[in-house]
């Protein structure tokens, strides 16, 4: 991974006091502090970085490494020994050195001076919380409309999850601890799950209630009938009324959507009526309405 | 009271290494709730998260209890439009695709 300049990271001179670079930590650490920052990922990951800037520049020895060997400082020790060790190599060719054991990237390095075992400092260890993670479901409608299972795949991992009826679009629910791992003995951060529910052609969603169109030809709509309407718990029969009108509403009580995590509990669904009028008329048809509009 | 869905404030301060006084003061600010069942205090589970959010405000930024209060406020105050926004977002594709 790139070489990162911790100085440039915090906002500090390379000449930075103790007491500065404690200062520039603790202000960025507020500004991006994932509990003020919930469910921004630029400021987790900025946390993140500003978190290990301060790890090594606040330390004395690792701070020292740092300064004196740039981006290979973490194998400062070895440069130390071969240093020792006349006729290396290394020092005539100009090679970057890369210890032969295989060089861990950087977020391998942090993850060993966080991870614990291996600091040289002796400090006390900081209990580090995992960072949250964030995903993105998409649902129809329809999906929405029961409680069910689904299996998703985060970071490699599988999780069931239950997805409970009349779950809303843009709604988000966390999963505590499936997040990624806590540092130190940290708690694992939480898995945040946003819903984005697409738009059915037949059914309008408002919170709890649906609204649906319902066509109804002119002779029921003037001397009324009845006419069969979907809802998504099945097919409904209603009762027209002579005269209805074109736009007029019916209430169905309890055919909208289930309220969210109320066993039982349903919105109302909207039938609005919209009348045909033909298009084209039979010549016995036309001579029947001149009679009617001559009544 | 049932304790089913109480932790006890004790073992929750173990579990984090904290002193009670940290809990009492969040109670005092009016921030938590706190019950008491046959001499011990108990933490409601839906109030443990809250009470970790403080507490890593506390420890990792060093923030007093007037700023948790303030954070929290202006939390919840941000939740509340989020949600807002969220319901108004939703009503608007009332008129998408018409």
């Amino acid at each position: 991974m790139a070489f990162v300049d911790y100085y440039k990271v915090l906002g500090i001179d390379k000449n930075a006091a103790e007491k500065e670079i404690k200062n520039a930590y603790r202000k960025l650490a507020r500004k991006y502090h994932p509990d003020v920052n919930p469910n921004d990922k630029d400021a987790h990951a900025k946390f993140q970085e500003i978190n290990e800037a301060n790890e090594v520049l606040s330390d004395t020895v690792k701070r020292k490494k740092y300064d004196e060997y740039g981006k290979d400082w973490k194998h400062a020790d070895q440069f130390e020994q071969a240093k020792s060790n006349r006729g290396q190599q290394y020092a005539s060719s100009g090679e970057s050195f890369s210890g032969g054991s295989g060089e861990r990237d950087f977020s391998d390095f942090f993850s060993s001076m966080f991870g614990g075992g291996s600091g040289s400092s002796g400090r006390q260890q900081v209990k580090y919380r995992g960072q949250d993670f964030n995903a993105e479901l998409h649902l129809n409608l329809r999906d929405a409309y029961t409680s069910h299972q689904q299996t998703l795949t985060v970071n490699g991992k599988n999780i069931r999850i239950t997805i409970p009826a009349g779950i809303e679009n843009d709604q988000t629910i966390k999963i505590k601890g499936h997040g990624g791992q806590g540092q130190n003995q940290g708690q694992n951060g939480d898995l945040y799950i946003n819903f984005k529910i697409a738009n059915d052609p037949d059914f309008k969603r408002e919170g709890n209630n649906l609204y649906t169109v319902s066509k109804i030809d002119l002779y029921t709509a003037v001397l009324g009938g009845e006419t069969t309407i979907n809802t998504l718990s099945g097919k409904v029969k209603l009762k027209v009324s002579a005269g209805t009108q074109n736009g007029a509403k019916v209430k169905l009580k309890g055919k909208g959507f289930p309220v969210y995590k109320r066993d039982g509990e349903f919105g109302d669904l909207y039938v609005n009526y919209q009348v045909m009028i033909p298009a084209t008329l039979t010549e016995q048809q036309e001579e029947l309405f001149k009679q009617l509009s001559q009544l | 009271m049932q304790t089913e869905h109480f932790i006890s404030a004790d073992k929750f301060c173990i579990y984090h290494n904290i002193e009670f006084s940290f809990i009492k003061n969040l109670e005092d600010f009016g921030l938590i709730d706190v019950k008491t069942f046959e001499e011990t205090r108990y933490i409601h589970e839906d109030e443990v998260g809250k009470i970790e959010r403080m507490l890593r405000l506390h420890n990792d930024l060093e923030i007093n209890m007037e700023g948790i209060d303030t954070i929290t406020h202006l939390l919840d105050r941000m939740n509340s439009m989020q949600e807002e926004i969220r319901i108004l977002k939703n009503k608007l594709r009332l008129y998408e695709e018409d």
